[in-house]
C-alpha cells in the first residue's frame, strides 16, 4: 500500500506495534521472570543478532536451527525468530536475545539451537552455561540492563539496532519511524527545520565535528534547482564498524533523515556511498530503501506533500581518503577519488558541481530522533559544546569488545574500565588510541578528561569517527605509531607531495628506529616533517596524517629515546632489538630446541647446556615455544 | 555590472584585485614572485591546472591554521598574506626537498637539463643538501614510443600532462594511476602509451616541467647520416620553426629568424636546405580543389556529398579522429599533410629530376611537432618500406643540434632556401598558427571558385586564439561557412555537431595543439606563459604580409610541379602521391 497521509502512517504503526511489544525492555518487570510457553507465556520472541560481526560466527544457522526446533515442535504460532542488528557486545558474539524476559544468551552456537528452544523457550529454564558472567563477581547475569557494558550507555544512534528486524520496514514505523518526517513535511518549513537541527546542537560524527545545522544552512542558501543529499558511509578507520553496524541494524533512519535533509535543503535527490567490501550493509540499505518506495515514503510526492525524494546506492572501492567529503563526490563521478581544495565547499560546487551536503551515518541517524524528542531533550544530552552521544568501536587489549554508545562527556575511564571491562589479562593500561589514523594516542593522565570534540583535540587527538583502540603494557609506542603511518601511507591518495612523499619518508624514518638504528637526529627529523605535512597537505586527512606520530612523540617520548639510545624496545615488540636466550642453569641440554631451530643456530652437547648463536637467529620464537623448562627467554 | 575590488595586503603591501583573483595572481600583479611547479595557466586558452598538489607555493594567511596555496586560494576582502615569513619558507624548502628525495639525480644525462622547473627551483632555493635522501624511490619501467618518452621516475605528479590530456584535449590517454607513493601517470591499467589512444600531440611534453616526459630524440640519427658520404640529405622545416627557434638562442619570442635557420641548417651539413612551405602551398591547390569540388556537388543538389570537410593537416588531430571518430572517415580531406608531400614529391619528382636513387636519399623534416616522428613511420607513407620522410626533429632538438654543433645562430648570415622545393608564399606561412590554414584556402578557394581576384588578402576573422571561431566568406553570392578549432578538445566539440548533424559548417580547419603549430608539443617550452604564444602568432603573420607573393595557387615553382609531373589538382598521380586514406583505430 502507498502511504499518503499522517493517517496512514498511523495505521502501519498500529499495526505494527504489538509486534515490539514484547521487545519493550525499559518496562520494569522485563527479567523478572524467566518466560516459557510451559509457564503460560503466550508469545515469546527470539532475537538473534544479523550483524557482520555475528553472521561470521554463523548466526544465521542459529536463527534456521531455532526455526527447524520452533516448527518440529510445533509452537511456531507462539513463537518468533527475528534477525536483528547488532547488540553491540560483539567480544560475546554471537548473542541470542529471548523476550520478552530479556534473557542475553552470549557465544551462542548451531548447537545450543536446540536446547535454547526445548529448556528456555518451552520449559522456561533459562540456559545457565550460556549466560555472561561478570568477570568481576563471578555471578551470571542474564539480563544485558545488568551488565557493566550496558549501564552507562544511552543508545540513540544505535536506537533500533538489536532491536528491530531491520529488514522490516513496519517495524522501524512502530518505533515512530518517519514521523519526523511526516512532521516536517506536514508541520515546518524548511527553515525550521534547519533551526531545529541548529538547536539540537547535532556535529558531524565522521570526525571533525561541524554543526550539522550550519552545513544544512550552507546548502539550502545555495541557488540551485538540483541538490544533492549524500550520506557517507565509507567508514575506512582501521577496527572501525559504527557506521557499518547502523546501516546493517537500523538502515530506515538514515533515509528517513536523508529524506529530512532534502525538504530542507530543497534536494530531490540522495547518494549513498558505501564500501562495496559492505555487502549485508548494502543489502539492508537496498532493502529499506525499496520497502520505503513501495509504501511512498520515497518516490515522489511523499505524503501527499508534493515534496518527491529519491535514493541511490553508490559503492566505493574501498579507499580511505573517499571519506573526505570532495574526494568521495569525485569517486561518485567516475573519477578519482582524490579530494580537490575546499572553498568550493560541496554545499556551493559538490556531486556534478551541484549544491550538495554530505553527512556521516551516524550524523544521519540521529537525526530523526532529534525531531521525534525535540532538540533541547538532544542538547541536554552531552557537554555544553558537544551534544547528544557518540558510537565508538571498543577494540584493542580490552575485556569487553564492542559497539557502545555513550553520552558526549563520558570520560575515557568509564568507558574503558566499566563498559570495556579493563584491560584483557589483568595487564597495565598504556595507552587509548581515538580517531582513527588522524587522531592520536592519549595516556593515563588523559584517562578523565571527558570525550568531547574540544577536549580530545586539545590533548592531541581527536573524536574522528569512532575507532577507540586500547592499548596495554605490550604494545611498542613506536610500533603503533608505526602502524598507523604505515597505513596512511597505503591509503594516502598520492595527490599532494607533502602526504604523498613526507609520510613515505617518516615511515621509513620509524622503520629505521624499530630495526635498531635510528639516532636522535632521526627523532627531530620526525618531529620537523610532521609540522610540515600539517601545515602543508592538502586536505584534511593528509593535514591530520601525522597526529600518531605527533602524539606519541609527545607522550611518550621517553619510549622512543629508548629505542635510539639503548636500542631497548620495554614492550618486547621490535624484534631487532631483542635477543633469545638460553639460561645455563635451567638447560638440561634435551636438545629439542635445537632439532625445533629452523636456521639451526642453536648449538651443544646432549645434557648440556646449549647456546643461540645470535648471528644465525632469525628471532622466529620457535625454541622458546617447545623449551619445556622455560630455560629460553626474550630480551 | 561593475566588479566589486577586494583589498588585502600582501607582505604589508596593500593590494586591490576583481573577486575571485587567486592569491598567486594578486602577488604576481604587484611584482611579489611566489615559486610555483605543478600550476600552469595559459591565460585564454582553456590551459589551467591547478590541482594545488606541489605545495611550493604556500603562503601564510593571517588567522589561517594551516598555509595556504597561493594558485588556488582566492584573495577576500581584508585577508592578509605573508608570502615569506620563517614558516613559509621552511615549509616550501621541506616540500622541495621531499621532490627530490623521490627524483633521480642524473640531472647531467637529463633531456631537461637547463631548461628544468624543478632544476631552477631547487637553485633559487638554494637546496644543496639531501635531507631526506636514501628512501625508497619509484621504480618503473621507461617507455620509447616513435615519438615520446615517457620517464615516469622522474615524474613529480603535478598532473600538467593529466589536465592536457583529458581536459585540454579530451584524448584521455593517460591519468594518475596507483595511490601514495605508488601513484603514477601512465594509460589505463599500466598499458603501454604506445596502445593507447594517444595521438602524439605532445601537449603533455609541452607542459611537463621536469624531464618525465620528453620527445624521442633523432639528433643523433641525423648526425650519423650527415657523416656517411654515400646519403644525399635533405631537410625541409615546418613554418612553425622560423618563428620559435630563435627563442632557443636568447632572442625573444616572436622574432622571425627563417634566413639564419635556412643558414644554420645549410652549416650543418644538409645537401640541400627546403621548405616545408613550399608542401604547404602545395596542400591548398589539392585541398583546395577538393573542398571545390565537394561544394561545387552541394551546390548542384548532391545530397551525398560529405560536408563539411575538415583539414588534414596535422597528424594529432588524424589520430584523433581514427580513434575517436571512426565513424566519420570519410570526412576530412584525403590530403596528406604537408610533411608528407613534401617527403613524396622529394622522392620521386625532385629525385627523379636530380638523379638521386631513392635509397640514396635522406628526407629530414624540422617540425614543432611531436606527432609528425609517428607520421612520418606510417606504412601508407612508404614505398616499399622506404618512408617519404625517413625521420623528424623537433624545434627543440634542432636547437640543440645547432648549439652542440657550435654554430653561432644570432650571428648567422641570412640564407635562403634552395629551389624549388624552398619557394613559398605568404599562404604558406600562416599554416603555423591556428587558422592559417583555412586563410590560405580562403585565399585559394575564393579565386579559384569566382575566378576573381581578392582585394583583401587577410581573413582577420579567422584569426586569433578563441577556442571555436566562426566566419563566413561571400564566395560570390554564395556564402562559405567555415569553423576553425585548436586544441582537440574543442575540435571534438565540432565533430559531436557534425555526427549530430548539427554542423553549421562548409569547411572545418584543425589543429590539435593550443595556438596551432607554433603551440606544438616540440617547440622552445613556453613554461606557461601565453604571451610567448601569442608573439609566435603575431610574428607568423608578419612572415606572411612580408612575402611577395601571397596565396598558394600564385607559386610558381608549384605551377611548374603541376605542368611537369602532376597535370592538375586531384589528378590521378596527385592522388597516388598527395593524398591518403584513414583507418579505425578505436579497437
Amino acid at each position: 500500500m502507498k502511504i499518503s497521509s499522517l493517517k496512514d502512517l498511523e495505521q502501519i504503526k498500529a499495526t505494527a506495534l504489538p509486534r515490539l511489544e514484547l521487545r519493550n525492555e525499559t518496562s520494569p518487570e522485563t527479567g523478572a521472570e524467566t518466560c516459557g510457553l510451559e509457564k503460560g507465556t503466550a508469545r515469546i520472541q527470539v532475537l538473534t543478532c544479523g550483524g557482520t560481526g555475528c553472521k561470521a560466527s554463523d548466526s544465521a544457522g542459529i536463527a534456521k536451527a531455532m526455526q527447524e526446533c520452533i516448527e518440529r515442535f510445533g509452537v511456531a504460532d507462539k513463537v518468533e525468530i527475528i534477525t536483528t542488528g547488532c547488540f553491540g557486545f560483539c567480544e560475546k558474539g554471537p548473542i541470542v536475545k529471548v523476550m520478552p524476559d530479556n534473557t542475553f544468551y552470549t557465544k551462542v552456537t548451531v548447537k545450543d539451537a536446540e536446547e535454547i528452544i526445548k529448556e528456555h523457550i518451552i520449559g522456561g529454564r533459562r540456559v545457565q552455561r550460556l549466560l555472561y558472567t561478570d568477570p568481576e563477581t563471578n555471578v551470571a547475569v542474564s539480563d544485558s540492563k545488568h551488565m557493566n557494558f550496558y549501564r552507562k550507555q544511552v543508545r540513540i544512534a544505535l536506537r533500533n539496532c538489536g532491536l528491530i528486524d531491520p529488514e522490516n520496514i513496519n517495524e522501524y514505523i512502530a518505533r515512530d519511524g518517519y514521523f519526523a518526517l511526516a512532521d516536517c513535511l506536514l508541520h515546518k518549513t524548511p527553515g525550521e527545520v534547519i533551526d531545529t537541527v541548529k538547536q539540537s546542537g547535532l556535529r558531524g560524527r565522521g570526525g571533525a565535528g561541524f554543526p550539522t545545522g550550519n552545513k544544512w544552512d550552507f546548502a539550502s542558501r545555495s541557488n540551485s534547482d538540483i541538490k544533492y543529499v549524500v550520506c557517507n558511509a565509507d567508514e575506512g578507520d582501521p577496527g572501525a564498524f559504527m557506521d557499518r553496524s547502523i546501516m546493517e541494524g537500523d538502515p530506515n533512519s538514515i533515509i528517513e533523515a536523508m529524506a529530512i535533509c532534502g525538504y530542507a535543503i530543497g534536494a530531490k535527490y540522495g547518494l549513498i556511498y558505501v564500501r562495496a567490501e559492505y555487502p549485508l550493509a548494502i543489502h539492508r540499505l537496498n532493502t529499506a530503501i525499496s520497502q520505503a518506495r513501495e509504501l511512498g515514503l520515497l518516490g515522489e510526492n511523499i505524503l501527499g506533500t508534493g515534496f518527491s525524494f529519491d535514493i541511490t546506492i553508490r559503492y566505493g572501492a574501498g579507499a580511505f581518503v573517499c571519506g573526505e567529503e570532495t574526494a568521495l563526490i569525485h569517486s561518485m563521478e567516475g573519477k578519482r577519488g582524490e579530494p580537490t581544495l575546499k572553498p568550493p565547499f560541496p554545499a556551493v560546487e559538490g556531486y556534478k558541481k551541484y549544491p550538495t551536503n554530505v553527512n556521516n551515518v551516524e550524523t544521519w541517524a540521529n537525526i530523526p530522533v532529534i525531531f521525534q524528542k525535540g532538540p533541547q531533550w538532544f542538547s541536554s544530552i552531552g557537554t555544553e559544546k558537544s551534544k547528544g552521544t557518540k558510537v565508538f568501536a571498543l577494540a584493542g587489549k580490552i575485556n569487553n569488545v564492542g559497539l557502545i554508545e555513550v553520552p558526549m562527556g563520558t570520560t575515557l575511564r568509564e568507558v574503558i574500565y566499566e563498559i570495556g571491562g579493563g584491560i584483557k589479562d589483568g595487564k597495565k593500561f598504556k595507552a587509548v588510541q581515538t580517531g582513527g589514523p588522524s587522531g592520536g594516542c592519549l595516556t593515563e593522565k588523559h584517562l578523565d578528561i571527558p570525550i568531547d570534540y574540544e577536549s580530545l583535540g586539545a590533548a592531541g587527538s581527536m573524536m574522528g569517527s569512532g575507532g577507540m583502540i586500547v592499548m596495554d603494557e605490550d604494545n611498542c609506542m613506536v610500533q603503533v605509531a608505526r602502524f598507523y603511518l604505515g597505513f596512511i601511507v597505503e591509503e594516502s591518495c598520492g595527490k599532494c607531495v607533502p602526504c604523498r612523499i613526507g609520510n613515505k619518508r617518516m615511515l621509513e624514518i620509524l622503520d629505521k628506529i624499530v630495526a635498531g638504528k635510528g639516532t636522535e637526529e632521526d627523532l627531530e627529523k620526525l618531529e620537523e616533517l610532521a609540522q610540515v605535512i600539517k601545515d602543508t597537505a592538502l586536505c584534511g586527512l593528509g593535514q591530520t596524517s601525522p597526529n600518531p606520530v605527533l602524539s606519541t612523540l609527545a607522550n611518550f617520548k621517553d619510549e622512543y629515546l629508548e629505542h635510539v639510545r639503548e636500542k631497548k624496545c620495554r614492550a618486547k615488540q621490535c624484534m631487532s632489538m631483542l635477543e633469545y636466550t638460553i639460561d645455563p642453569q635451567k638447560c638440561i641440554g634435551c636438545h629439542l630446541c635445537a632439532k625445533k631451530c629452523p636456521a639451526e643456530a642453536i648449538a651443544g652437547e646432549l645434557k648440556q647446556p646449549h647456546t643461540i648463536d645470535q648471528n644465525k637467529c632469525i628471532k622466529c620464537g620457535t625454541c622458546l615455544s617447545n623449551c619445556r623448562l622455560h630455560a629460553i627467554s626474550l630480551k | 555590472m561593475e566588479q566589486k575590488l577586494i583589498n588585502l595586503t600582501i607582505d604589508n603591501r596593500p593590494v586591490s584585485v576583481e573577486n575571485g583573483t587567486t592569491i598567486l595572481d594578486a602577488a604576481k600583479a604587484c611584482g611579489i614572485d611566489i615559486p610555483t611547479l605543478c600550476h600552469i595557466n595559459l591565460e585564454g586558452t582553456c590551459v589551467n591546472n591547478h590541482p594545488a598538489s606541489c605545495r611550493l607555493c604556500v603562503v601564510e594567511v593571517a588567522g589561517r591554521r594551516n598555509l595556504a596555496p597561493a594558485c588556488a586560494t582566492a584573495c577576500t576582502e581584508g585577508m592578509e598574506v605573508h608570502t615569506n615569513t620563517i614558516r613559509v619558507l621552511n615549509a616550501r624548502r621541506t616540500v622541495l626537498e621531499l621532490i627530490l628525495s623521490n627524483h633521480p639525480h642524473d640531472c647531467l644525462v637529463c633531456a631537461k637539463s637547463g631548461n628544468c622547473e624543478l632544476q631552477n627551483l631547487t637553485r633559487k632555493l638554494k637546496i644543496q643538501e639531501a635531507p631526506y635522501e636514501g628512501g625508497e624511490k619509484s621504480c618503473f619501467e621507461v617507455e620509447k614510443t616513435v615519438s615520446i618518452i615517457r620517464d615516469m621516475n622522474k615524474c613529480i605528479l603535478c598532473r600538467r600532462c593529466e589536465t592536457m590530456c583529458n581536459d585540454v584535449q579530451t584524448v584521455g590517454a593517460i591519468g594518475a594511476r596507483g595511490r601514495g607513493f605508488e601513484t603514477t601517470i601512465s594509460p589505463a591499467f599500466g598499458n603501454k602509451l604506445a596502445d593507447s589512444e594517444c595521438t602524439y600531440c605532445g601537449q603533455c611534453v609541452a607542459v611537463c616541467p621536469v624531464g618525465a616526459l620528453t620527445e624521442k630524440d633523432n639528433t643523433g640519427k641525423l648526425i650519423r647520416d650527415l657523416a656517411n658520404p654515400n646519403k644525399v640529405v635533405i631537410v625541409q622545416t615546418a613554418p612553425a620553426v622560423r618563428v620559435a627557434i630563435g627563442e632557443e638562442f636568447g632572442n625573444p619570442a616572436g622574432t622571425i629568424v627563417t634566413g639564419k635557420l635556412a643558414a644554420a641548417l645549410r652549416k650543418l651539413g644538409f645537401d640541400y636546405v627546403f621548405d616545408t612551405d613550399f608542401a604547404a602551398d602545395l596542400t591548398i591547390m589539392e585541398e583546395g580543389s577538393e573542398l571545390l569540388g565537394r561544394l561545387n556537388a552541394f551546390l548542384a543538389g548532391d545530397k551525398n556529398v560529405h560536408l563539411p570537410i575538415l583539414t588534414s593537416c596535422c597528424p594529432a588531430w588524424v589520430n584523433f579522429f581514427e580513434h575517436q571518430f571512426p565513424d566519420m572517415l570519410n570526412i576530412p580531406s584525403t590530403a596528406r599533410s604537408p610533411q608528407q608531400m613534401f617527403g613524396s614529391i622529394a622522392k620521386t619528382y625532385w629525385a627523379e629530376k636530380m638523379g638521386i636513387a631513392r635509397e640514396k636519399l635522406i628526407v629530414v623534416s624540422v617540425m614543432p611537432c611531436l606527432a609528425k616522428k609517428y607520421e612520418c613511420g606510417r606504412e601508407e607513407f612508404k614505398v616499399n618500406g622506404n618512408p617519404d620522410v625517413d625521420y623528424s626533429l623537433s624545434t627543440r632538438e634542432l636547437a640543440a643540434l645547432i648549439k652542440e654543433a657550435n654554430i653561432d645562430f644570432n650571428a648567422l648570415e641570412d640564407s635562403d632556401f634552395d629551389l624549388p622545393l624552398g619557394a613559398s608564399t605568404g599562404a604558406a606561412a600562416i599554416f603555423g598558427a591556428t587558422g592559417g590554414v583555412m586563410e590560405a584556402a580562403l585565399r585559394t578557394a575564393y579565386e579559384l571558385h569566382t575566378g576573381k581576384t581578392l582585394g583583401k588578402v587577410d581573413f582577420t576573422e579567422v584569426r586569433g586564439l578563441e577556442g571555436i571561431r566562426k566566419a563566413s566568406v561571400d564566395m560570390d553570392g554564395f556564402e562559405l561557412k567555415v569553423g576553425i578549432a585548436h586544441g582537440l578538445g574543442n575540435a571534438r566539440k565540432l565533430l559531436e555537431d557534425i555526427r549530430a548533424g548539427k554542423s553549421e559548417f562548409h569547411a572545418i580547419e584543425i589543429m590539435a595543439c593550443p595556438g596551432g603549430c607554433i603551440g606544438g608539443g616540440g617547440q622552445p617550452l613556453h613554461h606557461g606563459n601565453i604571451e610567448i604564444i601569442k608573439a609566435r602568432s603575431n610574428a607568423i603573420y608578419r612572415e606572411d604580409a612580408g612575402k611577395p607573393i601571397r596565396k598558394s595557387h600564385e607559386n610558381p615553382y608549384i605551377k611548374q610541379l603541376y605542368e611537369e609531373y602532376l597535370g592538375k589538382p586531384l589528378s590521378e598521380k596527385s592522388h597516388a602521391l598527395l593524398h591518403t586514406k584513414y583507418f579505425d583505430k578505436s579497437e
